[in-house]
Parts: C-alpha cells; structure tokens; sequence
C-alpha cells in the first residue's frame, strides 16, 4: 500500500510537468493582450510607449523561452509568478479562493451521496415500478436541468419568497456557521442536484447488474433477506463505479463551478478562471490549470484507495 | 416626435436638480455604513495608472484631489485641497493656495510637495510607473515655492486646465512614500480623503471608514463604506435582495422597470444625459471607406431619431448628438445638427440621398463586416439597429462580435470594416471628447486610420484657444468638419440611470460615472 501510494505520487511529477509544459505553449496561441485589456479597459487613448513599457514591465516582451525557462524554474518552489492583472502571486490568488470552492464541491458531494445512494437503491430494487418511474424522472430532470439554471431559480424563489438574498462574501465555517452556510448551501444544493442525478443513475444501473450476479441469486436461493442481500453482498460491490463518479464529479466541481459561482456571486475558483481567461492573464491561468490538474490527479488517487477498501479483492500494488 | 431629445435630456437634468435640492435640503444624519455594488474590480489600486470606473467607485473615497467638478453644479470645478487659485492674466499659469492643516491617514500633514510630488509623478513617471494620461499634462509645469502653495505653469497655452486638473484619477499621495516607493500607490491606500482604508477582499468587497482627521470638518456622513465587486446581472437581485443598495455607474430602462415593480416606494431614481456613446469607426485604410461618399451615405442611412425613440426603451441608447454630447455648452445646437450628414429628421430623405452617394460612389451590392463587442448592453441592439438601417439602402452587414481583447486587437490592428466603439471620459471637454476622431499619428485611439491632418490642427487650435467662446466657435467648427467627413461617425449617446434605495441623500448624479464618488456628502436616513 505505501510504496504503491508513494509510486502514484511520484508519477503525479511528470503528469505535471507534461500539464505545465503542454498549457504554457498552448496558452499563447490565445489572442488578445492583457496589457491592452487593462490599460484600455475604458476606452482611453492609452499610447503605445505606455502599454510597450508596461508589456516590459511584466517581462512579456522577454523571448518565449526565457519566459518558459522562467516558468519552469519556478515551479519546483511551487512559485507560479505573478498574476499579469493584479501583480499579486499566482498562488496566493488561488488559496484566496480555494477554500469556498473545495466547500461548496464538498456540500454538493455530500448532497449528492445523501440522495444518490438511497434513491438509486430504491430504483433498482423496485425496477419498473412507480417509484422507479418517479426517480427516474427526478434524476433526468437533474440531467436536463443547468445547473446554473437552478441556480437562478433559487435566487428568484428567494427573492420573490422572502425578498432576501445571502450574504456576499466568504466567511469560514468555523468562524460563523451559519453565515457560512447561508452562502454555501445555495449554490451546493444546485450543483448537489445534477451531481445527486448522475450519481442516482449510476447507483440503480450498477445495483441492477450486481443483483443479477450468481451470488446474489444464490444468496436469494438460499433464503436470505433481501435488505441483508443489499446491506451485506449487493451494496457494496455496486458501489466502484459510484465512488467513480462522485471521485470525478467531485474534481470537476473545484474548477467547473463558473456560471454558478457568477449567479450567486461566488468568489471561487470557476469565476477566478473565467476572468483571467477574459483577461488573458496567461501566468493565473497556467497555475489554475495546473491546480485543477493536481486535483484531479489526486481526487483520482484517492478513488483508487477507496476501491481497495470496498473490495478486498483489488490488490493495491 | 413633439419633444425633442434634447428636451427630454434638459427635463431629465432638471428633475435630477430638484431632486437633489430636496436631499439637500434636509439636515444630514450622521452613522451607516453605505453598501453600494461596483460591476468590475479595478487590477491595483493606482489611480494614476488608471482607466476605469471599477477603481474610482472603491478607491476615490480614500482620496483629495486638487480641485474637483461640483456634483450639484457639473461642469463647475470647486476646491478640494485647493483652497482658492488665480489665474495669470495670461493664462500661462495657475497660482494654487492650498488648505492649511490637511492631513494623510497615518497623521502626516499634506503640503504642496504632496501635490507636486503626485503630478510630477503623472507627468514624467519614473521607470516602472503606469501613467496613462501623461500626454495630456505634457504642457504643465509644477512648482512648490512654499507648503501652502502650488504653481502650474503651462508651457503651451492650454484650455480647460482647471477641467484637466480635476480628473478623478489625479489622487494627491504622499511625496515621503513616494520617494522610498513611487509604486506604493498599487499595492497601498494613504490619502487624505474623506474615508481611510480597511480591507480589500479581493473579488469579493472593498471597504472604508470615516476618517475623522478630514479637512471638511463634520463630513464625511457616513460611518463608513463596503463596495462589493459584482457581477451586472447581480446588480438588481442584489438591490431588491437587501445585500447592497445602490450602484454607481448606471443600470438599463428594463434594470430600472424591474427594481420599481419590486420596490416602488423605496427608491431614488436619476436620469440624465451620460459622457458616453457608441460610434460607428470607418476604416479608411479599406475600399470603399475611403470614399467620404461612402462614409457620409452610411451615416445617412441610420435613422438616429427614430433609433433614440426605440432603442431607450431596451437599452441605455438615447441621445442623439455629435462629437460633443447634446445639451453640453460646447456641442452643436439640433438646428445645425440636423443640416449635417446623418441627422437629419426626415429620414426617407435622407436614406434617398445615401442611395445616390452610393451610386455616385459607384459602390453597388455593399457588403461588410460590423465587428463589436459580445457584450450585449449597448453593443448588441446598438449594431442590430445599424445593421437594419443599412438593410434599407440595400447594404449587406455581417455582425461579427467578439470577446473584448480579440476586439481590441483587431481594432487597434485595423483589421476590421466598420467598427463599433464607444467614447468615454470624465469630462465633457473637447480635447477628451475628439482623441478617437484624430490621425494615428495624434492620438493612439485614432482607429479610422484616416490622415486627415486637417482634423489634427482644428483640435491642436482648439487645445490652445483658451477663451471660452472663440474655443467654442472652433470646437463646432470642428465638430461640423468631423461630422462631415465621417471617419467616425456618433451613433448615439447613452443616458444614465441611477436607482438607489430612498434611504441614501447627497449623492448628485453627474453626467459621467466617474466623477463625485468621493462619498464625502452621502448620508443615510433609514426611515
């Protein structure tokens, strides 16, 4: 088990690397100037020696590799250069806005299982009856439905209901819970519920091909009830390709929040990258990708440790 | 149309006086905090190396400025720091007396070096500093012969220097911290304005509190400020919601119809003219743009009339004006608009005459590219118009929007037809007004391309034309000639619509959304 979780981690090194490498160049192909962006924000007639100095100023007249060999050099201090918008260092513009976004990806998992799970039992256990229909239909309509969409529904219920709206701003959990969770809980309950709806449908079709696996019918055969079939034998065999899921889903929400951080006003990471993609703040976006990219590495890691836990049989090395 | 646009603006600017006058009239409360929204963050916090509104509404309360427009009377320029000035008979400098007794933040008296120390940093900007209006203060010369007073001597005659001077982006800092950092201003707050700084939440709010060391003893009202960085479409919500209660710059007819059908009863609303408008750029460096016919006929096409009465009620477009808004002291009067290409009333007319310049241009079957922004308050409906308008005289558009940096380089690279920008500046003088109406060769923001140096010495002549009516007869003169010749043509000007909660008196809407956001009159009455 360690020298196989050391061995993931030292392949997580060159997945990097190829990520880094791979985003720095790809990035540049991108049109459009940061300085002109900032500069002539508000249509000024901004000289062409000012933004030549600024461009310099940020080291963005240097020749692409010695910008490259910058960037590389940094890397092993975990140092991510400084944002091209806000002079402010890559890195500290992320830890600014990690922590809401790994909250609201962490509510809307825990949503996500809260629902999935027993409605996608259900489903299963009693295939092709009413209940089924229903939840089939509650999971498609999760489906369907933006998740940005309910996003904006919640606000109008909000306002038309009770003429309030949270709080702008992040306050930590442990520093007011409640106002933590006023802001939170919106945003993960609407992105909760498409999770939720991907995570149901994988639930009953999984369930549904383990109950009819030999030995679940010998298990029936012999006389065992069905709730210890499920609990005991079914459950947890149907479970690899859900933790699946909600492993990838769950990465995906760290950096794939943006219209739903913009609707509720969310300062996370989605809304974070889709400014400096506005901008074209090429250092901020590199160390977002390479963020996203490290989450997801890791995220996946930790799906593989969970399926040696819920089966014995996948041998961890 | 009975009334007419310009009506309309002066009944508009009207209530809005009287409107203030009311606020004005009752006795300020002290205390509150003011919430308010910005939709956009400034990148850093220098507001010489500054162009946008999305720093003036956070920042401007931390700081004094020279002179400054007077929010109840636009385009009058009051004191700030400066106590009095004079005028050289002249007019080749300006003598300042400074406020005695002014203090920063952190207790340091503020003295004329401040303020030389500041300009001298706008005008020659050491290595590394971000001045975005250096060239037009190129002619100023600053002196401090004693603490208490300023000199600006002009090496050229200049007009509208005291205009210039009061810019919004000219904040007073420290010449001591200057010296240790002259970037200190990016990264840090340290003025002597009405409000010292607290946090900056980066993406999320910027905040302030009274300072109680300011020069205007009494003021500011408030006990502080919290400025949350929003997104647009967070704007209304976030009123109606109770997260904020105003916002600044300013909100389209539907914002506006949308916040009085949720709450009526608790809201201000002004509206007026705004320093803004959308204009159609030619790029003359392309056939058949280069031909005034061409140009003229394009322009003539567009019913701008007709365009105000439908384009207000869905979007911030109304005014029709030239190259000087409508109903400001220097712009063309209606009745010698409407004699020029474009603006005339009777538009069946004018499309008729457009037809035949383009015969006589011998364009037939026109067909280009209208290349905008993909933002879609004004830009969509402003080109959706145009491009029906030229429907009518049988021209083919294709619209080609563009997110804002692919935008602005392939303006700024001429690679376009025809293009739509606007025009934006604090103030409504001439010199500001006509930057994008120049040759390259004038002004970085010249983007028809055109090398009409003719257009260059009318706006060189007027720059130096320091008495007011003789500038004037020369800014509509030049304005006439620009009209005329169509390099760029004003599609329309937008009109400015504040909704705030009731609770908030002594804000006055001026015409640019840049200006009087220093917070120092604001005062709240919840009741």
């Amino acid at each position: 088990m360690f020298w196989y979780l050391l061995r993931r981690l030292i392949l997580v090194i060159p997945t990097l690397i190829g990520v880094a490498i791979a985003v720095f160049f790809l990035i540049r192909v991108m049109p459009g100037d940061v300085v002109v962006v900032k500069l002539r924000a508000d249509g000024a007639a901004v000289s062409e020696e000012t933004i030549e100095a600024e461009r310099k100023r940020l080291g963005l007249d240097k020749p692409l590799y010695q910008q490259f060999a910058d960037y590389m050099i940094g890397l092993p201090r975990l140092d991510l250069g400084k944002s091209l918008w806000t002079g402010e260092p890559v890195t500290k513009e992320i830890a600014l806005r990690a922590p809401v976004s790994f909250q609201i990806a962490i509510m809307a998992g825990v949503i996500a299982i809260l629902i999935a799970i027993p409605l996608g039992t259900l489903s299963a256990l009693y295939r092709d009856s009413w209940i089924d229909h229903g939840i089939r239909v509650v999971a498609v309509s999760g489906l369907a439905i933006p998740s940005f969409w309910l996003g904006m529904l919640i606000i109008l219920g909000l306002l038309s209901l009770f003429n309030w709206l949270p709080k702008i701003g992040y306050v930590p959990l442990w520093e007011d819970p409640i106002t933590n969770l006023s802001v939170t809980i919106w945003p993960a309950a609407s992105v909760g519920y498409r999770y939720a709806a991907v995570a149901t449908r994988m639930m009953r079709s999984s369930l549904l091909e383990v109950m009819r696996e030999d030995y679940i019918r010998t298990a029936r055969a012999k006389g065992v009830w069905t709730r210890l079939i499920m609990r005991r034998h079914a459950l947890r065999n149907a479970m690899l390709p859900v933790v699946t899921v909600i492993g990838l889903e769950f990465a995906f929400l760290i950096g794939g929040l943006v219209v739903t951080e913009q609707v509720f006003n969310i300062n996370g990471i989605g809304k974070l990258f889709v400014d400096a993609t506005a901008r074209g703040d090429f250092n901020l976006i590199q160390g977002l990708v390479l963020f996203i990219a490290t989450c997801f590495i890791l995220i996946n890691l930790a799906v593989d440790l969970l399926y040696g836990w819920l089966d014995p049989r996948i041998r961890l090395n | 149309m009975k009334r007419t646009v310009l009506g309309m603006a002066a009944a508009a600017t009207l209530a809005l006086a009287m409107g203030s006058g009311l606020a004005f009239a009752q006795t300020p409360k002290k205390g509150g905090t003011l919430n308010f929204s910005v939709v956009a963050e400034p990148p850093n916090y220098d507001c010489h190396g500054s162009t946008t509104f999305a720093l003036i509404h956070p920042i401007a309360p931390h700081y004094s400025l020279l002179v400054k427009f007077d929010g109840k009377d636009y385009p009058k320029v009051v004191p700030d720091l400066a106590e009095s000035w004079s005028v050289a008979p002249d007019g080749m400098s300006y003598t300042f007396k400074l406020r005695r007794g002014v203090k920063f933040h952190d207790g340091s008296p503020l003295t004329s070096e401040d303020i030389k120390a500041s300009y001298d940093r706008i005008i020659s900007p050491p290595q590394g500093v971000v001045s975005i209006r250096k060239a037009y203060y190129s002619d100023l010369d600053v002196s401090a012969p004693d603490p208490a007073t300023v000199v600006f001597k002009l090496k050229n005659p200049m007009a509208g220097v005291l205009e210039a001077l009061a810019s919004p982006y000219n904040c007073i800092y420290s010449a001591a911290k200057l010296k240790q950092n002259p970037r200190y201003p990016e990264t840090e707050i340290l003025g002597s304005g009405p409000f010292t700084f607290v946090e900056h939440v980066k993406g999320t709010s910027w905040s302030g509190k009274r300072f109680d060391d300011y020069y205007d003893k009494g003021k500011p009202y408030l006990d502080g400020y919290k400025a949350f960085f929003v997104k647009s479409n967070g704007v209304v919500p976030g009123i109606i919601g109770g997260q904020f209660d105003a916002e600044f710059r300013g909100r389209n007819p539907q914002e506006k119809a949308q916040l009085l059908d949720k709450m009526k009863d608790n809201l201000s609303v002004f509206e007026g003219t705004w320093v803004n408008n959308l204009m159609l750029v030619f790029n003359t460096t392309r056939k058949p743009f280069d031909d005034v016919r061409v140009r003229q006929a394009l322009s003539m096409a567009i019913d701008r009339w007709g365009g105000s009465e439908a384009l207000s009620k869905i979007s911030i477009l109304k005014f029709v004006g030239g190259v000087m808004r409508p109903g400001y002291a220097m712009s063309l009067p209606e009745a010698e608009l409407v004699k020029l290409p474009g603006y005339a009333k009777d538009i069946n007319k004018s499309r008729d005459a457009a037809k035949k310049l383009l015969e006589q241009a011998g364009v037939k079957d026109l067909k280009f590219k209208l290349l905008n922004r993909n933002i879609a308050e004004p830009y969509t409906p402003a080109a959706i118009y145009a491009v029906d308008q030229w429907r009518r005289v049988g021209v083919t558009t294709e619209h080609e929007q563009l997110e804002t940096k692919l935008y602005q380089d392939r303006v700024a690279a001429g690679d376009f037809d025809v293009a739509i920008e606007f025009q934006a500046d604090f103030m409504d003088d001439p010199t500001a007004q006509f930057s994008k109406f120049l040759t390259k060769k004038l002004s970085p923001s010249g983007y028809s391309g055109h090398t009409d140096s003719k257009i260059d010495e009318m706006y060189e002549k007027q720059r130096r034309t320091i008495d007011v009516a003789e500038r004037t007869k020369l800014v509509r003169e030049m304005e006439r000639y620009a009209l005329t010749q169509a390099y760029n043509v004003p599609l329309l000007w937008w009109q400015r619509i504040i909704v705030i909660n009731k609770k908030i008196h002594g804000w006055y809407m001026t015409p640019s959304h840049y200006l009087w956001q220093d917070l120092s009159t604001v005062w709240l009455d919840p009741q």
